[in-house]
């Protein structure tokens, strides 16, 4: 996993409110054995015509928001399926933050697992993040992840999100859980040890 | 002793460690693994040099990709036929057990762990899926996770996690003709919406529950990750122990009793408290539809679309009504449909296929439906065979085709036209899930059996007796 420890960019809106990991990448794209190249069918049904013609209305094919790394989404994003499939898809795109006023549990987690940063705010300040970008398409926000800080341009104080401080120094170190679990080897087999199998 | 809720009891038992900032070092009992999300997975581990800690407490099968017609012949569609080659050689390669295309047990994952009895209670399970909570229906801690965390419990056979927090939803009272398991399930998320149980793990209990059959109660649990529940979950009790009993893995003998014994233990304490609890008069739930695109736009089925004015979450119900094709405020009444899809982890156990085959004994389907029928597993297809539905159910002009996932998400060639309506007993009705464009509306297998007979949506309390 690539660390991560702060980012200045543009933002892509898309304010529809418990966007499902359907949407971000339909199943029948799930049929790769690698991780590579979930990107190009990012919101495939939202972003191409049934004869793969990009949808000029979808925020993803606008000009303006090209190489923009935050997705800023509607609430409840990434419910639905479990599948890594769709941060894999988000991170593939380019993009390196999320920002919404809930995320799906699973989908929290495997953002965080491929270095995909989940970043929720209120639903005010969500609101406001939407009017921002619709005034100028190309406002750039900062995230500054050891201060755990969204600093936004003509906002007088910075925004402050909560982020578990284990996962915190797993994104700013570039480590994953896998390390950390199996340095407990002696405390798993001690378990399986004293764990009273009935059956 | 402090009093313990059930979650809490199953938890404190598979507690590792608890580690710095509230993590838990927590032991996972039973791994279930199928080929969409583990060849990444699989992948990872190789490349780091690590292997399987506990391989005899994984269970592979293939069931997201698979065709539900002549699967005896190679799958057609080459990505499919490579995902599942993949997952054959990965399980030969560690040493995993496979119940692949042409075994006897194959089926969707979430099937074939409670009709083998490798679902118990008190143990802890996880699979690469969302619906691994249907296996709460027997008091068992079961989630889905993603594919990093496969491959952290293949190596470990452990998770790092924070303690969710524990939802009581009670609902008593005795159901009406027509109302099932699948229509409380759905009455509930449409009260909570898809994210009204996010960060809890929710137990189900309350006399409607407890009169629920084991198919049921997985019905109920399946759902619980569409109101972004963790996982549901259920006390084990005579239902579910006469349910275990002799089957293929289920413990026997002395280990039977002794099993019982702790599985009795497993219940909420009387004064434990809740994190969020909330009630519901199950004898008032009607038979339900969804009419949008999440699992949460439900009602019942002779009621009328909302009308919703204003508010953060106007633009996405019009967005999911234009993709829909419906009107706020319409009543589903009358709508003609042409497609109808029994099946998935949710609906596509004996039960469910013996409700719609005592509905559709003796009747025809409308024409203009396109009706098909998919067991969960094998086993279901045998079953279902050796009671004589199969031919009930082509005499109806049902197609009853072979085990899989199948138009629940269309991985494989069952996929629903763009624009066209099909009623589903799956689980979700996201935009495009059934195949770009389609358009699904959920129900209970014995809504769509109604439906297909009929043509189109009626309200079915003049139906059941």
């Amino acid at each position: 996993m690539e660390k991560f420890q702060t980012l200045r960019s543009g933002v892509v809106p898309l304010p529809i409110e418990n966007i499902d990991t359907d949407q971000i990448i339909p199943a029948r794209f799930l049929k790769a054995t690698t991780r590579e190249g979930f990107g190009q069918n990012l919101f495939a049904d939202w972003r191409y015509t049934a004869d793969g013609q990009p949808k000029a209305d979808f925020v993803l094919n606008d000009a303006r928001y090209r190489g923009h790394q935050i997705l800023l989404a509607g609430k409840n994003f990434g419910c639905g399926s479990s599948r890594e499939h769709a941060a894999w898809a988000l991170y593939d795109a380019g993009f390196r933050v999320v920002i919404s006023s809930y995320f799906a549990d699973i989908f929290r987690g495997n953002a965080l697992n491929t270095g995909l940063l989940p970043l929720q705010v209120s639903d005010e300040v969500l609101q406001k993040l939407f009017e921002v970008v619709a005034q100028d398409a190309r406002a750039m926000l900062t995230v500054d992840l050891r201060a755990q800080t969204l600093t936004v341009p003509g906002w007088a104080a910075a925004i402050h999100f909560e982020l578990d401080p284990y996962k915190k120094e797993c994104l700013l170190n570039g480590y994953d859980d896998i390390d950390f679990l199996i340095s407990q080897e002696a405390a798993i087999t001690a378990y399986e040890q004293q764990r009273a199998w009935i059956f | 002793m402090s009093s313990k809720t059930l979650f809490d009891k199953i938890w404190d038992a598979h507690v590792v460690r608890e580690v710095a900032g509230g993590l838990t070092v927590f032991y996972i009992d039973r791994h279930l693994i199928h080929e969409v999300t583990s060849p990444q997975a699989f992948e990872e581990l190789t490349t780091r040099g690590l292997t399987l800690r506990r391989p005899e407490q994984i269970v592979a099968t293939a069931d997201h990709n698979v065709p539900t017609r002549h699967q005896n012949q190679p799958i057609q569609d080459p990505l499919s036929r490579s995902q599942v080659d993949k997952l054959t050689e990965n399980c030969a390669k560690f040493g995993v057990e496979l119940y692949g295309l042409g075994h006897q047990y194959q089926g969707i994952v979430h099937v074939i762990g409670p009709e083998l009895g490798i679902t118990q209670p008190g143990l802890t399970m996880v699979c690469g899926d969302s619906h691994t909570s249907t296996h709460g229906a027997f008091g068992t801690i079961a989630f889905g996770i993603g594919t990093s965390q496969v491959t952290q419990v293949m190596a470990s056979q452990c998770l790092l996690l924070d303690k969710p927090k524990r939802m009581r939803i009670t609902l008593d009272g005795d159901l009406q003709p027509g109302v099932t398991a699948k229509d409380l399930i759905l009455y509930v998320i449409s009260q909570l919406g898809t994210g009204g149980a996010t960060g809890y793990f929710v137990e189900y209990a309350g006399s409607a529950i407890r009169g629920l059959s084991m198919e049921g109660r997985m019905t109920v649990c399946n759902m619980s990750i569409e109101m972004g529940a963790r996982g549901g979950l259920i006390a084990p009790d005579a239902t579910t122990f006469r349910y275990l009993q002799g089957r293929r893995f289920a413990p026997r003998g002395e280990n039977w009793n002794r099993a019982v014994e702790y599985w009795q233990t497993l219940f909420s304490d009387e004064d434990a408290v809740f994190d969020a609890e909330l009630q519901f008069d199950a004898a008032a739930t009607q038979p339900m539809i969804t009419y949008g695109t999440n699992p949460g736009m439900g009602i019942p089925l002779s009621a009328n679309i909302p009308v919703l004015n204003g508010g953060s979450e106007a633009t996405s119900f019009d967005k999911s009504l234009r993709y829909m094709g419906f009107q706020p405020g319409e009543s589903l009444l009358g709508k003609e449909i042409n497609y109808v899809f029994i099946g998935s982890c949710t609906n596509s156990r004996i039960e469910d296929l013996r409700t719609v085959a005592a509905y559709v004994r003796g009747k025809q389907k409308a024409a203009h439906v396109e009706a098909i029928i998919v067991p969960g597993s094998k086993q279901v297809e045998q079953q279902a065979i050796a009671e004589g539905l199969d031919k009930v159910l082509a005499d109806a002009g049902f197609e009853l085709r072979e085990p899989g996932c199948s138009a629940c998400l269309a991985m494989n060639d069952d996929k629903i036209p763009a624009g066209a309506y099909c009623v589903s007993t799956s689980n979700r009705n996201f935009e495009g899930r059934q195949g770009p464009g389609a358009r699904t509306l959920l129900a209970s297998p014995l809504v769509a059996a109604i439906t297909a007979v009929e043509g189109r949506l009626v309200d079915i309390t003049q139906y059941v007796n």
